[in-house]
C-alpha cells in the first residue's frame, strides 16, 4: 500500500468568474505504515485535496497512483479504489440515516457486496474499535447518541469496510476538550491495530505532532512544506507567519528563549519541554 | 452536476442591468413575460430577440452561461413542441395514419417554443443580474401598496429571502452527504428507477435533519435579536432610483409599444 500524487490542481467553477484555484501542483508520496498530518487553515484545500484520494473529486490535472494505479485514469466503477481508502469526513454524525447504530454501519459493508454475517462481524469489530459495545448500542437509534458517540458511530461506519487507506478530515472539529483527546487516542489506537495509512487532517499543530511520522502544511492551495514533525518546527518562524499554531510547549519555550533562557533542543511535547525547562534552570 | 442549474442564480457583475432598481428590473422582467403572450408573429418575435439580445450583451453574462440554465427545461420545450404540432387542426402538411401535422400546428409549435425560450431566458436574466437580496427587497417595496389589503409583504419577502439564502447552502450540505455516502460505498448512479429512489434515502435522511437543525438555529438567532420584522423597519441598503432607472423604463415603454403596433407597423410597410 503505498500512494503517489503528482501534481495534483483542481479549479472549483473553472471558467466562471467566480473560479477558484482549490489546490495547485501538490506531488507528495506516502509510504505504507506510516501516519500522516496533513495541516493547514481553513480553506487551505486541504478537505479538497483528501477528497481526491477516493476518487470524490476528479482534479482538473495531475496524477493519484494508489498501490501503482492511477486512480484518475479509471474509468467505471471506483467502489474498489473507495473500499481501499476510507474517508471520514468533517462532522460526520452528519450522514448517519438508518434506524440502528449496526444498520448504519452496516451500510458500507453491504455496499460492498458482503454477506450479511460478514457485515454483522464488521459491525461488532468496527464498534468495538472506536470503543463502542455492539451489544449495548447496537439496536438504539443514532439520533439518540451524544455528539461525541455519533461521531465514534460515524468513524464506526467507515472502519467498517476494513479500509488499508484511513482519511480523517478534522475528526476532532466541535468536540469539547476530553472528546477531542478521546478522539485523537482513539485514532492513534486504530493506526496501530490495523497497520496501513493513516492520513489526519487538522488546522491544529498540536493535535498532530505527537502521532504523525510526516507532516504536510498546506497553504493557500500550495504544498509549503514536508518533513518529520521535528523537521517542520524547526521552522516555526514560517509557521507563524503562516498563523498556524504551533504546540502550547513549543510556544513556552520558545518564549522562554526569547527572553533570554537557553533551552537546548526541540522539545515538542509537554514532558519533553518539562525536562528541557529543567535542564536549563537547573542550579 | 447539481451546481448546473442557473435558473435563480446571480451572477456577479457591473454592468448597467446590474446597477438597476430591483423594482424595475423585476417590472421589466414582467412586462416582457406578458409581452411575450400579445406577440403573434414571426417580425415580434425577431424584435423581442432583438432586444433581449442586447440586454444581454449589455449585462455582460456570458451566452452560455445563460444557454446551461435551459437544459433543465429542454424536455418541457421538446414536449408543448411536439404536442402542438400533431394537436392542432388546419391545413394538412403530412400524415400517417392518426398523426397528421398541419400548417397551423408547425407555426404554433415554433412560437410557442420560442416563446418558452425567450419567458425562461428573460426571467433568468433578472435573477442573474439581480442580488437574491436586492430582489426581494424589490418585491417587498412592490407588494407593499398591498399591505392595505392585508397582503402580509414583509412576510412574505422575509421568507423568500430566507429561502433563497439557504439554497447554496442546501445544495452544498447535499454535496457533502452525498460524497460521504459515496465514500462509504454508496451508488447514486446506476440501477432502475426504484434502485436509485432507495439510493436516496442515505441522502434525504440527513438533508432533512440538516435543514430542520439549520431552521431551527435561524429562528434562535433572530429571535435572540428580537426580530420582529413588519412596521417601522429601516433598511441598511434603502434601493433607490437613478438616472439609468428612468431611461430603462423609458425603453421598456417603448418596446410595449412597438410590440403592441408591430401588426399595424407591417401593415403600413407593407
Amino acid at each position: 500500500m503505498s500512494i503517489k500524487v503528482e501534481n495534483l490542481t483542481h479549479i472549483y467553477a473553472e471558467g466562471l468568474p467566480h473560479q477558484q484555484v482549490a489546490i495547485e501542483d501538490i506531488s507528495f508520496e506516502i509510504e505504507d505504515g506510516s501516519f500522516v498530518g496533513i495541516i493547514g487553515h481553513t480553506g487551505s484545500g486541504k478537505s479538497t485535496l483528501v477528497q481526491h484520494l477516493p476518487g470524490l473529486l476528479k482534479p482538473n490535472s495531475g496524477s493519484i497512483i494508489i498501490d501503482g494505479e492511477d486512480i484518475t485514469k479509471k474509468e467505471g466503477s471506483l467502489t474498489e479504489i473507495r473500499r481501499k481508502t476510507g474517508l471520514v469526513f468533517q462532522y460526520p454524525e452528519y450522514q448517519l440515516f438508518e434506524e440502528t447504530v449496526a444498520k448504519d454501519v452496516a451500510f458500507g459493508p453491504l455496499n460492498l457486496g458482503v454477506s450479511m454475517e460478514e457485515a454483522e462481524r464488521r459491525v461488532g469489530e468496527a464498534l468495538k474499535q472506536v470503543g463502542m459495545d455492539v451489544k449495548l448500542v447496537g439496536d438504539v437509534s443514532p439520533f439518540e447518541l451524544s455528539g461525541g458517540e455519533k461521531r465514534r458511530v460515524a468513524i464506526a461506519g467507515v472502519m467498517a469496510m476494513e479500509p488499508e487507506v484511513l482519511i480523517l478530515d478534522e475528526p476532532t472539529a466541535g468536540l469539547d476538550p476530553k472528546g477531542h483527546h478521546d478522539i485523537l487516542e482513539l485514532v492513534e489506537k486504530i493506526h496501530k491495530a490495523k497497520g496501513g495509512i493513516t492520513i489526519l487532517v487538522s488546522h491544529n499543530m498540536a493535535d498532530i505532532v505527537n502521532y504523525a511520522d510526516k507532516v504536510l502544511v498546506i497553504e493557500k492551495g500550495k504544498l509549503v512544506m514536508e518533513g518529520t514533525p521535528l523537521e517542520i518546527f524547526k521552522r516555526e518562524d514560517e509557521l507563524i507567519k503562516m498563523d498556524l499554531d504551533i504546540p502550547p510547549a513549543a510556544e513556552l519555550i520558545r518564549t522562554l528563549r526569547e527572553r533570554g533562557l537557553k533551552i537546548k533542543g526541540n522539545p515538542m511535547s509537554v514532558k519533553e519541554a518539562v525536562s528541557a525547562i529543567y535542564e536549563a534552570i537547573k542550579p | 452536476m447539481i451546481r448546473d442549474i442557473t435558473l435563480g442564480q446571480y451572477f456577479p457583475g457591473e454592468s448597467g442591468i446590474h446597477r438597476l432598481d430591483p423594482r424595475v428590473k423585476i417590472v421589466m422582467a414582467l412586462t416582457y413575460i406578458v409581452a411575450l403572450f400579445l406577440v403573434k408573429d414571426f417580425w415580434g418575435f425577431f424584435f423581442a430577440v432583438l432586444v433581449l439580445s442586447i440586454i444581454i450583451k449589455a449585462s455582460g453574462v456570458p451566452l452560455k452561461f445563460i444557454i446551461r440554465g435551459l437544459k433543465p427545461i429542454f424536455i418541457i420545450i421538446i414536449f408543448t413542441f411536439t404536442v402542438n404540432m400533431f394537436m392542432i387542426g388546419g391545413e394538412v402538411l403530412w400524415q400517417w395514419k392518426f398523426l397528421h401535422i398541419t400548417r397551423e400546428g408547425l407555426f404554433i409549435a415554433v412560437f410557442m417554443a420560442i416563446r418558452l425560450i425567450l419567458l425562461i431566458i428573460g426571467s433568468s436574466l433578472l435573477t442573474l443580474t439581480t442580488k437574491p437580496i436586492h430582489l426581494t427587497d424589490g418585491i417587498e417595496s412592490l407588494l407593499k401598496p398591498l399591505t392595505v389589503f392585508k397582503v402580509p409583504a414583509h412576510e412574505l419577502a422575509m421568507m423568500m429571502t430566507i429561502a433563497l439564502r439557504f439554497i447554496p447552502t442546501l445544495l452544498e450540505e447535499t454535496d457533502k452527504i452525498m460524497k460521504a455516502q459515496m465514500a462509504r460505498g454508496a451508488d447514486f448512479e446506476s440501477g432502475n428507477v426504484i434502485r436509485r429512489a432507495k439510493s436516496l434515502i442515505p441522502l434525504l435522511v440527513p438533508l432533512f435533519i440538516s435543514a430542520f437543525r439549520i431552521a431551527q438555529d435561524l429562528a434562535m438567532a433572530m429571535e435572540a435579536r428580537c426580530y420582529r420584522g413588519g412596521k417601522h423597519r429601516t433598511r441598511m441598503n434603502a434601493i433607490r432610483i437613478r438616472k439609468g432607472d428612468y431611461v430603462a423604463v423609458f425603453l421598456l415603454i417603448l418596446f410595449v409599444v412597438i410590440i403592441v403596433a408591430e401588426p399595424s407597423i407591417k401593415g403600413l410597410l407593407v
